[in-house]
């Protein structure tokens, strides 16, 4: 079975300055979602109480919050956690007007639950708390320092390693491509406000794991042309090699998003989050190493000379006769 | 003709092997337990217990699976954690105090599949509920105290050399160090040399002088409190440890993480504010005269009669609970201790103790010592637990005071600044007991800055799901293989199942603690291990069009396309050591299953595939591939 025809011989490089131009717009537009709507942080880095709970009945989220709103929470976010019986119910603890009194500056997450438990038992008896968080806010400042210096020691990691099997151009396209996808999928997730929690960073740098991967091929494709081709033309070798590569690219992106697509339905809530993510970013990992790597390459100044394997210069041939 | 060498289908053999043989512990699912073992001085478990336990379970109307006395503790199997719980209750109404019971999950697993050391993956909090803890120590403390201590130090020095000095005091910001005020050039470099000398962890440097006041600054050396600060942080994990064994939790986890955090995992445990009050206590030591030796007549007359001398107090030994009486003068504190180690007297062999007091516990404890040899000396261990109840709607704090006396022994002869005690029954003993004096005398004040409660039904829900998203996604990815790639994609279909085989494998061996994210790590990497596959029959079918022979496409496809895998797996490696770097636990567990899993699919997408593709086409002449 063959779905893509091997002859294909689509002009990807024709098509580089709309789509580095669209792929630029895409992330002043990212960088614009962040800063302007933020991301949608979750319990771990925020801090706060977080709670789990469960109906014996179907429930509305509209219910659960006007039960807490009666009991004079009004700040917190209810979600549901897919099916129409357990909720997630997030707050900052300041907000439980029984917790002022005890002003300590510790929080109690055991009195926090009762009391709101004891508000959604008020409306309906049959929730039950299925689990508790507590995040003091410094763990959650930590969490992204943490990940900010990780996703900078993959860039560096892999554009070192590229830099030494490939050349320096290749390290720089990748890297730039890279932050691309990085920062077009954070702006997906900043534009539909999904809660940005730990499995979310953890499928970000993931992501750049597996776009990586995607570019390594093309590149890898890219270097076997230049050092068979006889004549190379930089722009007919990229788009050749983009062609070639293009039935591989495409197959394991579909592969990979059937597992990840599998998680997201039966996973749960607790991998719900990471799944969607990687879906985004296999997309645009993908789109991303078809139609802006091999660009920033060919600008970049790729030529055959540069690929060739390293003859050594050895002083003692030269000076022979 | 097949190219591919006997060695390699021996090593592939081998690995499907050890793949099968390690993965099959997880087969075995664990069953609730409870753990009984006897506390020191309590009667040892043996058949007459567990006949006690079986009639009182009955009793109750508790159905166990299996009683059974293992070496040292009872077990007690149960068909599900609700019977568990009620069993647990009946056990701990039974036997009292003498006894931890403890909850566990038993392990299934065969004997002979223990034997050769494979063993299930330990489940994480999310897959079977529990309490987790992060705890935050406070490293100012420390720093305090041992800047004091080194006042003191420099000031007893400069007595005892005879050095005048107008003042020696702490600097009022914190690790600013020590000023030493003296009130001549020649008494500071006096000063200057023997501080240098005396404490090699002290940094000495003179700062400005004015009139006749000649400024010594005196600072810890920056490794000296890292020393500390990582000392500190050993320090309360160790207590943490003691306290959290007293709880009663089989399999507690309890490790740092970064430089100045705890992390506590308690499988099992449903109600936290037992685990808090133990994590929040305080405690400190007291070294006071003895009045007699635990358990003599005396001590014993007392707690019978409850008569005790006007000038001491009744205590209990902790461990074996006999009476002992103690005087109420006390002579060193907790504060005053410096260091305590274990290790072997000199001259009996027998463990030991050995204790280092600062200057002022060293005055002390020789005037002392001095006028008691041959009396005995008991140390008392205090903790103090805050405990906090909703009284009519108001909460009420009450500080509840626990003392035992961890040790008594008898003062063989005037001693200072540092002692040993000896006789001690058991390395171990030694050990606990060097752990509970640095317990008391620095434990560093912790915070609780994160805690997390899981159901055991949230627990059991994740695991399902999990289990049916992992074999949802690999059934989807078998399917499509097989449908695009045909026989080949039937090869890589058994690639992707040893590799699921071979990756929970090495986990299972490391003792990778499985968790939710880990699970997401295994699906990740079963959909990426296929891009191997998909290279190769890719360049496969590339050769085939090119016009090579079905054997040397194979050949070529093969060889070509493990440069691209080789490029593309080194770099998603780097991604996945990035991921384990991060010091917090879930995202830590899917970088080290990525980082395995990438590996292992380095090997079966590659090398086993090779393998079964020599071993269908090898010796046949071949028209067409199925590919």
């Amino acid at each position: 079975m063959e779905i893509f025809n091997h002859n294909s011989n689509i002009p990807f490089l024709g098509m580089r300055k709309y789509s580095i131009a669209i792929a630029v717009c895409l992330m002043i537009a990212s960088i614009a979602l962040i800063a302007t709507k933020g991301l949608n942080y979750g319990l771990d880095f925020t801090g706060g109480v977080s709670m789990v709970v469960d109906y014996n009945q179907p429930v509305q989220v509209s219910e659960v919050r006007a039960a807490l709103t009666k009991g004079g929470l009004d700040n917190a976010v209810v979600q549901s956690l897919g099916g129409t019986r357990e909720v997630s119910i997030r707050m900052q603890p300041k907000d439980d007007k029984g917790m002022k009194q005890t002003a300590s500056g510790k929080v109690n997450l055991d009195k926090i639950s009762s009391d709101v438990l004891g508000m959604l038992r008020a409306a309906r008896p049959d929730a039950t708390l299925k689990s508790r968080d507590y995040v003091g806010s410094e763990v959650g400042a930590e969490l992204k320092s943490d990940g900010t210096i990780a996703a900078l020691f993959v860039m560096l990691g892999i554009m070192a390693y590229l830099w030494i099997r490939f050349e320096r151009r290749f390290a720089i396209a990748a890297v730039a491509t890279e932050v691309h996808d990085v920062l077009v999928t954070l702006g997906i997730i900043a534009l539909v406000q999904r809660e940005f929690d730990m499995t979310v960073l953890a499928s970000v740098l993931a992501v750049i794991g597996y776009s990586i991967n995607d570019k390594v091929v093309v590149f890898d494709r890219i270097r076997e042309l230049f050092r068979l081709a006889r004549k190379a033309e930089p722009e007919e070798i990229l788009n050749r090699s983009i062609n070639n590569t293009l039935s591989r690219t495409i197959i394991t992106s579909l592969f990979t998003s059937i597992t990840m697509g599998a998680m997201y339905f039966i996973g749960g809530p607790v991998v719900r989050g990471f799944a969607v993510t990687m879906l985004i970013g296999i997309l645009v990992g993908t789109l991303s190493s078809i139609f802006v790597a091999s660009p920033i390459l060919l600008w970049l100044g790729v030529s055959k000379k540069d690929l060739m394997p390293v003859t050594r210069d050895n002083p003692e041939l030269a000076r022979r006769p | 003709m097949s190219d591919f060498p006997r060695w390699k289908y021996a090593l592939v053999a081998l690995a499907m092997l050890f793949g099968i043989v390690y993965a099959l512990p997880n087969a075995f699912i664990p069953v609730p337990a409870v753990q009984v073992t006897a506390n020191r001085g309590a009667a040892p478990i043996d058949q007459a217990l567990r006949q006690k336990v079986v009639a009182a379970l009955a009793k109750q109307k508790v159905v166990a699976g299996e009683v059974v006395v293992n070496g040292d503790h009872l077990l007690a199997t149960f068909a599900n954690t609700d019977v568990q719980r009620s069993g647990s209750d009946a056990i701990k109404a039974l036997l009292g105090d003498g006894y931890t019971v403890a909850f566990k999950l038993q392990s299934t697993v065969p004997g002979w599949l223990r034997a050769i050391g494979a063993r299930s993956m330990p489940l994480g909090l999310d897959l079977q509920g529990g309490v987790h803890f992060l705890m935050q120590v406070d490293q100012n403390d420390v720093i305090d105290k041992q800047e004091s201590s080194y006042a003191d130090d420099i000031r007893g020095l400069l007595r005892q050399k005879n050095i005048r000095y107008e003042s020696v005091t702490r600097n009022a910001a914190r690790g600013q160090g020590i000023a030493v005020i003296l009130r001549s050039e020649a008494d500071r470099t006096a000063a200057s040399n023997d501080i240098a000398n005396e404490y090699i962890d002290l940094n000495v440097a003179n700062g400005p002088s004015t009139g006749n006041r000649y400024v010594l600054n005196v600072t810890v050396k920056p490794e000296k409190l890292r020393a500390l600060a990582l000392g500190t942080i050993k320090q309360n994990l160790g207590t943490l440890r003691n306290r959290i064994n007293a709880l009663g939790v089989s399999e507690p986890l309890i490790q740092q993480q970064g430089e100045n955090h705890i992390v506590v995992d308690l499988a099992g445990v449903q109600d936290p504010a037992e685990a808090k009050k133990l994590i929040g206590t305080v405690a400190t030591l007291q070294y006071r005269p003895g009045i007699g030796y635990a358990g003599d007549a005396q001590a014993q007359e007392a707690a019978r009669t409850g008569n005790i001398p006007p000038n001491a107090n009744l205590y209990y030994m902790r461990g074996s609970h006999q009476p002992v009486l103690v005087s109420k003068r006390v002579i060193v504190t907790g504060n005053e201790l410096v260091n305590a180690s274990s290790g072997t007297d000199q001259q009996s062999g027998t463990p030991e103790v050995s204790v280092t007091l600062n200057a002022t516990g060293a005055r002390k404890m020789l005037d002392f010592t001095n006028a008691n040899v041959g009396k005995p000396m008991a140390v008392v261990y205090v903790e103090r637990v805050t405990e906090t109840k909703m009284v009519n709607g108001k909460e009420v704090r009450t500080p509840k005071v626990t003392e035992s006396v961890i040790n008594d022994a008898t003062i063989q002869g005037a001693f200072g600044k540092q002692f040993q005690t000896t006789g001690l029954g058991s390395q171990k003993e030694a050990s606990d007991l060097a752990l509970l004096l640095k317990g008391g005398a620095f434990a560093a004040p912790v915070d609780i800055v994160e805690e997390r409660v899981i159901g055991p039904s949230l627990g059991q829900d994740n695991i399902d799901k999990g289990l049916k998203a992992v074999t949802l996604g690999l059934a989807l990815v078998l399917l499509a293989a097989a449908l695009y790639y045909k026989l080949f994609g039937l090869v890589a279909d058994i690639a992707l199942v040893f590799n699921l085989v071979i990756l929970v494998a090495v986990m299972s061996l490391i003792g990778v603690t499985l968790t939710m994210p880990g699970i997401a790590g295994i699906v990740l990497t079963l959909g990426m291990a296929i891009d191997a596959n998909v290279l190769i029959c890719e360049r496969i079918r590339e050769e085939l069009r090119n016009g090579s022979t079905p054997h040397a496409s194979i050949r070529a496809g093969y060889e070509k396309a493990w440069a691209t895998i080789l490029d593309a797996n080194v770099t998603h490696l780097i991604a996945a050591l990035a991921l384990t770097t991060m010091g917090t636990g879930a995202i830590k567990g899917f970088g080290v299953t990525l980082m395995i899993g990438i590996l292992t699919s380095l090997f079966t997408s590659v090398t086993l595939t090779h393998a079964f593709t020599a071993l269908i086409h090898g010796h046949r002449k071949l028209k067409t591939l199925s590919v």
